[in-house]
Protein backbone atom coordinates (compact mmCIF):
# COMPACT_ATOMS: atom_id res chain seq x y z
CA UNK A 1 0.00 0.00 0.00
CA UNK A 2 1.49 3.12 -0.91
CA UNK A 3 -0.04 5.04 2.03
CA UNK A 4 2.36 2.84 4.35
CA UNK A 5 5.20 2.34 2.26
CA UNK A 6 5.53 6.48 2.15
CA UNK A 7 4.77 6.67 6.28
CA UNK A 8 7.53 3.92 6.73
CA UNK A 9 9.99 5.84 4.67
CA UNK A 10 9.35 9.03 6.74
CA UNK A 11 9.88 7.38 9.80
CA UNK A 12 13.30 5.30 8.55
CA UNK A 13 14.55 9.00 7.33
CA UNK A 14 13.36 10.46 10.92
CA UNK A 15 15.48 7.73 12.68
CA UNK A 16 18.22 7.90 10.26
CA UNK A 17 20.19 10.41 12.01
CA UNK A 18 20.27 8.17 15.09
CA UNK A 19 22.20 4.93 13.91
CA UNK A 20 25.56 6.88 12.99
CA UNK A 21 25.20 7.84 17.08
CA UNK A 22 24.65 4.51 17.72
CA UNK A 23 27.56 3.13 16.16
CA UNK A 24 30.01 5.08 16.69
CA UNK A 25 29.27 5.23 20.67
CA UNK A 26 30.34 1.46 20.67
CA UNK A 27 33.25 1.87 18.57
CA UNK A 28 36.83 3.05 18.90
CA UNK A 29 38.66 4.80 16.11
CA UNK A 30 36.08 3.91 13.24
CA UNK A 31 37.76 5.25 10.13
CA UNK A 32 36.93 6.27 6.78
CA UNK A 33 36.15 4.36 4.38
CA UNK A 34 35.33 1.26 6.86
CA UNK A 35 31.89 0.27 7.15
CA UNK A 36 31.59 -1.05 10.04
CA UNK A 37 34.09 -0.24 13.26
CA UNK A 38 37.29 -2.55 13.22
CA UNK A 39 36.79 -2.66 16.91
CA UNK A 40 33.74 -2.33 19.37
CA UNK A 41 34.20 -0.81 22.73
CA UNK A 42 32.52 0.07 25.87
CA UNK A 43 35.25 2.72 26.69
CA UNK A 44 32.50 5.58 25.80
CA UNK A 45 30.09 4.71 28.16
CA UNK A 46 32.16 4.12 31.01
CA UNK A 47 33.76 7.61 30.67
CA UNK A 48 29.84 8.92 30.15
CA UNK A 49 29.67 7.15 33.51
CA UNK A 50 32.84 8.60 35.39
CA UNK A 51 32.70 11.76 37.41
CA UNK A 52 35.67 13.26 35.16
CA UNK A 53 33.17 13.53 32.15
CA UNK A 54 30.53 15.58 33.77
CA UNK A 55 28.00 13.89 32.16
CA UNK A 56 26.22 12.83 35.13
CA UNK A 57 26.58 16.63 37.09
CA UNK A 58 24.97 17.73 34.02
CA UNK A 59 22.30 15.22 33.71
CA UNK A 60 21.42 15.74 37.29
CA UNK A 61 21.83 19.62 37.01
CA UNK A 62 19.26 19.29 33.32
CA UNK A 63 16.88 17.60 35.42
CA UNK A 64 16.84 19.76 38.62
CA UNK A 65 16.48 22.36 36.28
CA UNK A 66 13.81 21.09 33.80
CA UNK A 67 11.10 19.86 36.43
CA UNK A 68 11.69 23.00 38.01
CA UNK A 69 10.58 25.20 35.31
CA UNK A 70 8.20 22.74 34.60
CA UNK A 71 6.67 22.90 37.80
CA UNK A 72 6.93 26.53 37.98
CA UNK A 73 5.11 27.30 34.67
CA UNK A 74 2.49 24.93 34.87
CA UNK A 75 1.42 26.54 38.53
CA UNK A 76 0.87 30.14 36.55
CA UNK A 77 -0.14 28.98 33.18
CA UNK A 78 -3.20 27.04 35.20
CA UNK A 79 -5.01 30.55 36.13
CA UNK A 80 -3.57 31.85 32.83
CA UNK A 81 -4.80 29.40 30.79
CA UNK A 82 -8.21 29.66 32.34
CA UNK A 83 -8.86 32.83 31.65
CA UNK A 84 -7.67 32.46 27.74
CA UNK A 85 -9.57 29.17 27.57
CA UNK A 86 -12.82 30.37 29.27
CA UNK A 87 -13.61 33.98 29.58
CA UNK A 88 -14.00 36.70 27.14
CA UNK A 89 -12.27 40.20 28.12
CA UNK A 90 -11.21 43.16 25.99
CA UNK A 91 -7.54 42.85 24.91
CA UNK A 92 -7.97 38.77 24.30
CA UNK A 93 -6.36 38.81 20.95
CA UNK A 94 -3.09 41.22 22.07
CA UNK A 95 -2.24 39.45 25.05
CA UNK A 96 -2.19 35.81 22.82
CA UNK A 97 0.48 37.89 20.61
CA UNK A 98 1.86 39.17 23.50
CA UNK A 99 2.78 35.55 25.15
CA UNK A 100 3.67 34.79 21.70
CA UNK A 101 6.34 36.65 21.68
CA UNK A 102 9.25 34.91 23.64
CA UNK A 103 8.41 32.06 21.52
CA UNK A 104 8.93 33.72 18.30
CA UNK A 105 10.88 37.05 18.95
CA UNK A 106 14.78 36.15 18.90
CA UNK A 107 15.94 36.22 22.69
CA UNK A 108 19.52 37.09 21.96
CA UNK A 109 19.46 41.04 22.74
CA UNK A 110 16.63 40.36 25.74
CA UNK A 111 19.33 38.02 27.59
CA UNK A 112 22.03 40.64 27.26
CA UNK A 113 19.95 42.82 29.31
CA UNK A 114 19.32 40.11 31.21
CA UNK A 115 22.74 39.18 31.82
CA UNK A 116 23.53 43.19 32.94
CA UNK A 117 21.10 42.72 35.96
CA UNK A 118 21.66 38.98 36.87
CA UNK A 119 25.32 40.08 37.02
CA UNK A 120 24.49 42.95 39.63
CA UNK A 121 22.30 41.20 41.43
CA UNK A 122 25.01 38.67 42.43
CA UNK A 123 22.27 36.28 40.44
CA UNK A 124 24.84 35.20 37.30
CA UNK A 125 25.81 31.83 37.24
CA UNK A 126 22.99 30.28 39.78
CA UNK A 127 20.29 27.57 39.06
CA UNK A 128 18.01 30.28 39.97
CA UNK A 129 19.03 32.50 37.21
CA UNK A 130 18.94 29.44 34.96
CA UNK A 131 15.29 28.68 35.89
CA UNK A 132 14.15 32.46 35.31
CA UNK A 133 15.67 32.67 32.01
CA UNK A 134 13.99 28.59 30.92
CA UNK A 135 10.71 29.92 31.54
CA UNK A 136 10.43 32.70 28.76
CA UNK A 137 9.49 30.34 26.40
CA UNK A 138 8.48 27.41 28.79
CA UNK A 139 5.47 29.82 30.06
CA UNK A 140 3.76 30.40 26.80
CA UNK A 141 3.52 26.97 25.42
CA UNK A 142 2.13 25.81 29.04
CA UNK A 143 -0.46 28.71 28.86
CA UNK A 144 -1.46 28.18 24.63
CA UNK A 145 -1.67 24.47 25.77
CA UNK A 146 -4.03 24.79 29.07
CA UNK A 147 -6.20 27.47 27.49
CA UNK A 148 -6.67 25.25 24.27
CA UNK A 149 -7.73 22.35 26.75
CA UNK A 150 -9.70 24.34 28.89
CA UNK A 151 -11.62 25.82 26.07
CA UNK A 152 -13.36 22.52 25.36
CA UNK A 153 -13.57 22.51 29.49
CA UNK A 154 -17.43 22.39 30.56
CA UNK A 155 -18.02 24.33 33.52
CA UNK A 156 -21.20 22.91 34.55
CA UNK A 157 -19.28 20.18 36.24
CA UNK A 158 -17.46 22.32 38.46
CA UNK A 159 -20.80 24.30 39.08
CA UNK A 160 -22.88 20.79 40.26
CA UNK A 161 -19.79 19.76 42.59
CA UNK A 162 -19.91 23.40 44.20
CA UNK A 163 -24.08 23.03 44.67
CA UNK A 164 -23.04 19.31 45.90
CA UNK A 165 -21.19 20.59 48.42
CA UNK A 166 -17.60 20.24 47.53
CA UNK A 167 -15.24 22.98 48.72
CA UNK A 168 -13.04 25.07 46.44
CA UNK A 169 -9.70 22.83 46.83
CA UNK A 170 -11.59 19.72 46.36
CA UNK A 171 -13.00 21.33 43.02
CA UNK A 172 -9.85 21.68 42.01
CA UNK A 173 -8.32 18.23 43.19
CA UNK A 174 -11.27 15.88 42.35
CA UNK A 175 -13.20 17.85 39.06
CA UNK A 176 -11.48 20.26 37.59
CA UNK A 177 -7.55 18.70 37.17
CA UNK A 178 -8.55 15.31 36.51
CA UNK A 179 -10.74 17.20 33.26
CA UNK A 180 -7.94 18.71 32.11
CA UNK A 181 -5.37 16.58 33.03
CA UNK A 182 -4.45 15.77 29.35
CA UNK A 183 -3.50 19.61 28.81
CA UNK A 184 -1.05 18.92 31.97
CA UNK A 185 0.84 16.57 31.14
CA UNK A 186 1.09 17.33 27.36
CA UNK A 187 2.08 21.30 28.58
CA UNK A 188 4.24 19.73 30.85
CA UNK A 189 5.56 17.66 28.81
CA UNK A 190 6.38 20.54 26.15
CA UNK A 191 8.09 22.92 29.06
CA UNK A 192 10.48 19.35 30.00
CA UNK A 193 11.40 19.59 26.47
CA UNK A 194 11.87 22.75 26.11
CA UNK A 195 13.77 23.49 29.26
CA UNK A 196 15.70 20.43 28.59
CA UNK A 197 17.20 21.28 25.40
CA UNK A 198 18.09 24.89 26.13
CA UNK A 199 21.37 25.96 25.33
CA UNK A 200 21.72 29.43 24.69
CA UNK A 201 19.56 30.33 26.88
CA UNK A 202 21.39 28.58 29.50
CA UNK A 203 24.29 29.96 27.94
CA UNK A 204 24.58 33.15 28.46
CA UNK A 205 23.47 33.28 32.15
CA UNK A 206 25.82 30.36 33.52
CA UNK A 207 28.88 32.41 33.90
CA UNK A 208 30.29 29.02 32.88
CA UNK A 209 29.11 28.02 36.81
CA UNK A 210 26.06 26.28 35.74
CA UNK A 211 26.79 23.09 33.14
CA UNK A 212 23.56 21.75 31.61
CA UNK A 213 23.97 18.57 29.39
CA UNK A 214 23.26 20.70 26.35
CA UNK A 215 26.41 23.35 27.60
CA UNK A 216 28.62 19.28 27.89
CA UNK A 217 27.12 18.63 24.35
CA UNK A 218 28.21 22.31 23.11
CA UNK A 219 31.56 21.81 24.43
CA UNK A 220 32.19 18.39 23.20
CA UNK A 221 30.55 19.17 19.57
CA UNK A 222 33.43 21.33 19.29
CA UNK A 223 36.17 18.60 20.36
CA UNK A 224 36.70 16.06 17.74
CA UNK A 225 35.78 12.75 20.55
CA UNK A 226 32.88 11.20 18.10
CA UNK A 227 32.68 8.27 20.50
CA UNK A 228 32.40 9.94 23.43
CA UNK A 229 30.12 12.85 21.77
CA UNK A 230 27.61 10.09 20.27
CA UNK A 231 27.37 8.50 23.80
CA UNK A 232 26.59 11.99 25.60
CA UNK A 233 23.79 12.68 22.83
CA UNK A 234 22.12 9.20 23.52
CA UNK A 235 22.55 9.54 27.11
CA UNK A 236 20.31 13.06 26.62
CA UNK A 237 17.78 11.67 24.68
CA UNK A 238 16.19 9.37 26.97
CA UNK A 239 15.03 11.33 29.51
CA UNK A 240 12.65 13.37 27.13
CA UNK A 241 11.60 9.73 25.60
CA UNK A 242 10.76 8.43 28.96
CA UNK A 243 8.38 11.63 29.37
CA UNK A 244 7.36 11.48 25.64
CA UNK A 245 6.33 8.05 26.25
CA UNK A 246 4.55 8.38 29.68
CA UNK A 247 2.52 11.43 27.60
CA UNK A 248 1.77 9.42 24.60
CA UNK A 249 -1.71 8.91 25.39
CA UNK A 250 -2.57 12.72 25.84
CA UNK A 251 -0.83 13.96 22.63
CA UNK A 252 -3.17 11.48 21.02
CA UNK A 253 -5.92 14.06 22.50
CA UNK A 254 -6.47 16.40 19.88
CA UNK A 255 -7.72 19.46 22.24
CA UNK A 256 -4.36 19.41 24.39
CA UNK A 257 -2.67 20.84 21.09
CA UNK A 258 -5.49 22.15 18.90
CA UNK A 259 -5.04 25.64 20.44
CA UNK A 260 -0.71 25.47 19.15
CA UNK A 261 -2.69 25.62 15.75
CA UNK A 262 -5.02 28.45 16.42
CA UNK A 263 -2.89 31.32 18.25
CA UNK B 1 -26.80 30.06 34.24
CA UNK B 2 -27.03 33.66 35.19
CA UNK B 3 -25.10 32.68 38.35
CA UNK B 4 -22.58 31.51 36.66
CA UNK B 5 -22.18 33.95 34.01
CA UNK B 6 -22.02 36.79 37.06
CA UNK B 7 -19.19 34.41 38.73
CA UNK B 8 -16.99 33.88 36.10
CA UNK B 9 -17.77 36.68 33.96
CA UNK B 10 -18.57 34.34 30.98
CA UNK B 11 -20.59 36.93 29.47
CA UNK B 12 -19.07 39.76 27.14
CA UNK B 13 -20.85 42.74 27.96
CA UNK B 14 -18.09 44.84 26.96
CA UNK B 15 -18.68 46.79 30.48
CA UNK B 16 -15.66 47.74 31.43
CA UNK B 17 -12.84 46.66 33.57
CA UNK B 18 -14.38 45.97 36.21
CA UNK B 19 -16.24 43.24 34.66
CA UNK B 20 -13.39 41.34 33.59
CA UNK B 21 -11.19 41.90 37.07
CA UNK B 22 -10.77 38.05 37.46
CA UNK B 23 -9.33 37.02 33.66
CA UNK B 24 -7.04 40.00 34.53
CA UNK B 25 -6.22 38.50 37.83
CA UNK B 26 -6.39 35.11 36.60
CA UNK B 27 -3.44 36.27 33.70
CA UNK B 28 -1.62 38.45 36.05
CA UNK B 29 1.20 35.91 36.94
CA UNK B 30 2.29 35.53 33.45
CA UNK B 31 1.74 38.53 31.96
CA UNK B 32 4.42 40.08 35.06
CA UNK B 33 7.12 37.09 34.58
CA UNK B 34 6.73 37.73 30.09
CA UNK B 35 6.86 41.61 30.52
CA UNK B 36 9.48 41.56 33.69
CA UNK B 37 11.82 38.97 32.16
CA UNK B 38 11.24 39.51 28.20
CA UNK B 39 10.50 42.78 28.21
CA UNK B 40 12.53 43.89 31.20
CA UNK B 41 15.69 42.42 29.31
CA UNK B 42 15.22 43.83 26.03
CA UNK B 43 14.95 47.68 28.06
CA UNK B 44 17.69 46.85 29.71
CA UNK B 45 19.26 45.90 26.38
CA UNK B 46 18.50 48.76 24.77
CA UNK B 47 19.83 51.14 27.40
CA UNK B 48 23.35 49.79 26.85
CA UNK B 49 23.28 49.89 22.96
CA UNK B 50 22.41 53.40 23.28
CA UNK B 51 25.13 54.10 26.20
CA UNK B 52 23.14 54.96 28.99
CA UNK B 53 23.78 52.21 31.10
CA UNK B 54 26.87 49.31 30.93
CA UNK B 55 30.54 48.50 31.13
CA UNK B 56 31.75 51.57 28.79
CA UNK B 57 28.83 53.71 28.97
CA UNK B 58 29.73 57.03 30.31
CA UNK B 59 26.06 57.88 30.34
CA UNK B 60 25.68 59.46 27.48
CA UNK B 61 23.37 58.82 24.82
CA UNK B 62 24.37 58.25 21.43
CA UNK B 63 23.44 55.98 18.23
CA UNK B 64 26.98 55.10 17.33
CA UNK B 65 26.72 51.39 17.74
CA UNK B 66 23.86 50.93 16.05
CA UNK B 67 25.83 53.17 13.27
CA UNK B 68 28.67 50.70 13.49
CA UNK B 69 26.13 48.39 13.44
CA UNK B 70 24.70 49.11 10.25
CA UNK B 71 27.61 50.48 8.30
CA UNK B 72 29.71 46.36 8.82
CA UNK B 73 28.99 44.88 5.45
CA UNK B 74 28.50 41.51 7.22
CA UNK B 75 25.21 42.79 8.81
CA UNK B 76 23.55 42.61 5.00
CA UNK B 77 24.65 39.59 3.98
CA UNK B 78 23.70 37.88 7.49
CA UNK B 79 20.45 39.00 7.56
CA UNK B 80 20.21 37.98 4.00
CA UNK B 81 21.58 34.48 4.77
CA UNK B 82 19.15 34.27 8.29
CA UNK B 83 15.92 35.35 5.93
CA UNK B 84 16.76 32.81 3.01
CA UNK B 85 17.31 30.06 5.60
CA UNK B 86 13.80 30.65 7.57
CA UNK B 87 11.70 30.75 4.41
CA UNK B 88 13.03 27.83 2.72
CA UNK B 89 13.34 25.65 5.48
CA UNK B 90 9.86 26.74 6.88
CA UNK B 91 8.42 26.88 3.37
CA UNK B 92 9.82 22.70 2.67
CA UNK B 93 8.67 22.54 6.47
CA UNK B 94 4.91 23.57 6.07
CA UNK B 95 4.48 21.61 2.57
CA UNK B 96 6.14 18.52 3.91
CA UNK B 97 3.86 18.63 7.10
CA UNK B 98 0.65 18.97 5.53
CA UNK B 99 1.21 15.99 3.34
CA UNK B 100 2.63 13.92 6.06
CA UNK B 101 -0.99 15.01 8.53
CA UNK B 102 -2.97 13.84 5.55
CA UNK B 103 -0.85 10.83 5.12
CA UNK B 104 -1.38 10.13 8.92
CA UNK B 105 -4.88 11.57 9.62
CA UNK B 106 -6.15 7.77 8.13
CA UNK B 107 -3.04 5.26 9.36
CA UNK B 108 -3.54 3.47 12.82
CA UNK B 109 -1.98 5.34 15.93
CA UNK B 110 1.19 3.18 15.60
CA UNK B 111 2.42 5.31 12.27
CA UNK B 112 1.64 8.94 14.49
CA UNK B 113 3.44 8.02 17.17
CA UNK B 114 6.09 6.34 15.40
CA UNK B 115 6.30 10.02 13.96
CA UNK B 116 5.78 11.70 17.59
CA UNK B 117 9.26 9.71 18.66
CA UNK B 118 12.07 11.86 17.27
CA UNK B 119 9.96 14.69 18.55
CA UNK B 120 11.99 15.14 21.87
CA UNK B 121 15.24 14.66 20.72
CA UNK B 122 17.37 17.73 21.84
CA UNK B 123 18.60 19.75 18.68
CA UNK B 124 22.01 19.54 19.70
CA UNK B 125 22.02 15.68 19.28
CA UNK B 126 20.21 16.26 16.01
CA UNK B 127 23.08 18.40 15.19
CA UNK B 128 25.61 15.05 15.82
CA UNK B 129 23.60 13.29 13.98
CA UNK B 130 24.01 15.17 11.05
CA UNK B 131 27.19 15.70 11.39
CA UNK B 132 27.96 11.94 11.36
CA UNK B 133 25.87 11.30 8.68
CA UNK B 134 26.28 13.95 6.38
CA UNK B 135 29.86 14.63 6.57
CA UNK B 136 32.21 13.59 4.07
CA UNK B 137 33.63 11.10 6.33
CA UNK B 138 30.11 10.59 7.39
CA UNK B 139 27.74 7.46 7.43
CA UNK B 140 26.32 8.00 3.87
CA UNK B 141 29.87 8.65 2.44
CA UNK B 142 30.58 5.68 3.61
CA UNK B 143 28.11 3.24 2.37
CA UNK B 144 28.61 5.16 -1.01
CA UNK B 145 31.99 4.28 -0.84
CA UNK B 146 31.30 0.66 -0.38
CA UNK B 147 28.68 0.63 -3.32
CA UNK B 148 31.34 2.17 -5.39
CA UNK B 149 29.44 5.40 -5.72
CA UNK B 150 32.50 7.13 -5.00
CA UNK B 151 36.62 6.89 -4.57
CA UNK B 152 37.57 8.48 -1.68
CA UNK B 153 35.32 11.33 0.94
CA UNK B 154 37.08 14.01 -1.26
CA UNK B 155 33.94 12.98 -4.23
CA UNK B 156 31.20 13.25 -1.53
CA UNK B 157 29.40 16.64 -1.54
CA UNK B 158 29.98 19.13 0.98
CA UNK B 159 26.99 18.89 2.97
CA UNK B 160 27.89 19.98 6.30
CA UNK B 161 29.40 23.73 6.87
CA UNK B 162 28.51 24.30 3.04
CA UNK B 163 28.06 27.72 1.17
CA UNK B 164 24.36 26.38 0.66
CA UNK B 165 23.84 25.62 4.19
CA UNK B 166 22.32 22.30 3.15
CA UNK B 167 23.13 20.47 6.25
CA UNK B 168 21.02 23.54 8.19
CA UNK B 169 18.05 23.10 6.28
CA UNK B 170 18.03 19.41 6.24
CA UNK B 171 18.12 19.46 10.10
CA UNK B 172 15.49 22.00 10.73
CA UNK B 173 13.61 19.76 7.88
CA UNK B 174 13.77 16.68 10.14
CA UNK B 175 13.35 18.62 13.65
CA UNK B 176 10.43 21.09 12.94
CA UNK B 177 8.14 18.63 10.12
CA UNK B 178 7.21 16.15 13.20
CA UNK B 179 6.28 19.50 14.82
CA UNK B 180 3.93 20.74 12.85
CA UNK B 181 2.54 17.50 11.48
CA UNK B 182 2.11 17.33 15.28
CA UNK B 183 -0.10 20.16 15.38
CA UNK B 184 -1.59 19.69 11.75
CA UNK B 185 -2.66 16.25 12.64
CA UNK B 186 -4.53 18.12 15.41
CA UNK B 187 -5.91 20.45 14.42
CA UNK B 188 -7.19 17.54 10.76
CA UNK B 189 -8.58 15.25 13.58
CA UNK B 190 -10.86 18.30 15.02
CA UNK B 191 -12.18 19.10 11.06
CA UNK B 192 -15.91 17.80 11.49
CA UNK B 193 -15.38 15.37 8.03
CA UNK B 194 -19.06 15.62 6.87
CA UNK B 195 -17.46 18.37 5.04
CA UNK B 196 -15.18 16.21 2.68
CA UNK B 197 -17.56 13.51 2.27
CA UNK B 198 -20.52 15.84 1.26
CA UNK B 199 -17.71 17.62 -1.23
CA UNK B 200 -17.31 13.70 -2.38
CA UNK B 201 -20.44 12.87 -3.04
CA UNK B 202 -21.43 15.91 -4.53
CA UNK B 203 -18.81 14.73 -6.98
CA UNK B 204 -15.47 16.55 -6.34
CA UNK B 205 -12.15 15.09 -6.75
CA UNK B 206 -9.76 14.01 -4.30
CA UNK B 207 -7.48 16.63 -5.26
CA UNK B 208 -10.73 19.20 -5.31
CA UNK B 209 -11.85 18.11 -2.17
CA UNK B 210 -8.05 18.45 -0.90
CA UNK B 211 -7.88 22.42 -2.16
CA UNK B 212 -11.32 23.60 -1.92
CA UNK B 213 -12.59 21.62 1.62
CA UNK B 214 -9.52 20.25 3.63
CA UNK B 215 -7.23 23.08 3.41
CA UNK B 216 -9.14 25.99 3.76
CA UNK B 217 -10.30 24.38 7.31
CA UNK B 218 -6.49 24.06 8.30
CA UNK B 219 -5.54 27.20 7.04
CA UNK B 220 -5.20 28.57 10.83
CA UNK B 221 -3.46 26.02 12.30
CA UNK B 222 -0.73 26.15 8.75
CA UNK B 223 -0.17 30.02 9.84
CA UNK B 224 0.26 29.39 13.67
CA UNK B 225 2.02 26.15 13.22
CA UNK B 226 4.21 28.02 10.53
CA UNK B 227 4.66 31.37 12.41
CA UNK B 228 6.19 29.49 15.29
CA UNK B 229 8.85 27.69 13.20
CA UNK B 230 10.10 30.49 11.20
CA UNK B 231 10.56 32.60 14.18
CA UNK B 232 12.00 29.69 16.07
CA UNK B 233 14.45 29.02 12.95
CA UNK B 234 15.22 32.76 12.48
CA UNK B 235 16.08 33.13 15.82
CA UNK B 236 17.89 30.10 16.07
CA UNK B 237 21.61 29.63 17.29
CA UNK B 238 23.15 26.61 17.60
CA UNK B 239 22.06 24.54 14.31
CA UNK B 240 23.80 27.69 12.01
CA UNK B 241 26.92 28.02 14.48
CA UNK B 242 27.60 23.74 13.89
CA UNK B 243 26.23 23.05 10.96
CA UNK B 244 26.18 26.18 8.79
CA UNK B 245 28.87 28.39 6.12
CA UNK B 246 31.51 29.67 7.95
CA UNK B 247 30.63 32.89 5.77
CA UNK B 248 28.64 34.73 5.73
CA UNK B 249 27.14 33.94 9.21
CA UNK B 250 23.83 33.96 10.52
CA UNK B 251 22.26 37.16 12.08
CA UNK B 252 22.33 35.07 15.61
CA UNK B 253 25.94 33.87 15.02
CA UNK B 254 27.48 37.26 13.95
CA UNK B 255 25.60 38.39 17.33
CA UNK B 256 26.85 35.57 19.28
CA UNK B 257 30.60 36.37 17.65
CA UNK B 258 30.44 40.18 18.75
CA UNK B 259 29.15 39.41 21.91
CA UNK B 260 32.01 37.07 23.33
CA UNK B 261 34.44 38.97 21.16
CA UNK B 262 37.86 39.47 23.35
CA UNK B 263 37.35 42.90 22.31
CA UNK B 264 34.81 44.56 24.68
CA UNK B 265 34.28 48.14 22.42
CA UNK B 266 32.44 45.27 20.11
CA UNK B 267 29.54 44.78 22.91
CA UNK B 268 27.57 47.96 22.19
CA UNK B 269 27.60 46.81 18.63
CA UNK B 270 26.64 43.16 19.78
CA UNK B 271 23.56 44.44 21.68
CA UNK B 272 22.72 46.88 19.12
CA UNK B 273 22.65 44.07 16.40
CA UNK B 274 20.40 41.86 18.82
CA UNK B 275 17.59 44.76 19.17
CA UNK B 276 17.70 45.17 15.72
CA UNK B 277 16.89 41.41 15.53
CA UNK B 278 14.22 41.52 18.31
CA UNK B 279 12.94 44.55 16.27
CA UNK B 280 12.42 42.30 12.71
CA UNK B 281 11.03 39.64 14.57
CA UNK B 282 8.42 41.55 16.24
CA UNK B 283 7.87 42.82 12.63
CA UNK B 284 7.33 39.44 11.55
CA UNK B 285 4.64 38.71 14.33
CA UNK B 286 2.61 41.80 14.09
CA UNK B 287 2.88 41.11 10.20
CA UNK B 288 1.43 38.05 11.05
CA UNK B 289 -1.25 39.09 13.01
CA UNK B 290 -2.19 42.03 10.92
CA UNK B 291 -2.69 38.76 7.97
CA UNK B 292 -4.78 36.62 10.25
CA UNK B 293 -6.79 39.37 11.50
CA UNK B 294 -7.50 40.74 8.23
CA UNK B 295 -8.71 36.91 6.63
CA UNK B 296 -9.98 34.76 9.50
CA UNK B 297 -11.03 37.17 12.64
CA UNK B 298 -14.53 35.52 12.42
CA UNK B 299 -12.74 32.01 12.59
CA UNK B 300 -10.67 32.32 15.63
CA UNK B 301 -12.25 30.55 18.54
CA UNK B 302 -9.53 30.27 21.15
Amino acid sequence: MLRNTLIVLVIVVLFLPLLPLLVWSFSQGWFFPQFIPEQWTFQHWIQVFSPASRVMEGLVQSLAIALTTTILSLLVGLPAGRAIGLMEFPGKAALKLFLLTPIIVSPLATLMGMQFVLIRLGLNGTLFAVVLVHLMPTIPYMTLVLASVFANFDMGYEIQARSLGASPLQVLSQVTLPLIAPGVVVGALFAFLISWNEFLLTFFVSAGRVFTLPMVLFTLLQGGNNGLTAAVAITSVVPGLLFLLLASSALQNETTLAGLGNV
Amino acid sequence: MPFAERRWGLRHDGSGLLTHWRAYLLLLPVTGIIGLLFGGGLVMAFLQSIGAIGLLGSGQISLTAYQTALANPEFLRSLTLSVYIAIVATGLSTVFSIGLAILLRTAGRWASFACQVTLPIPHLVGIVGVLLLLSPSGLISRWLYALGGIQSDQDFPLLVNDAANIGVLLHFLWKEIPFMTLILLAVLRGINPAYEMQARALGASPWQCFWHVTLPMMKSGIFSSSLIVFGYIFASFEVPFLLGSTRPRTLPVLIYRAFTDSDLTRRPEAIALGIILSALSMLIVVAYSWLVSRNYQSMSRV
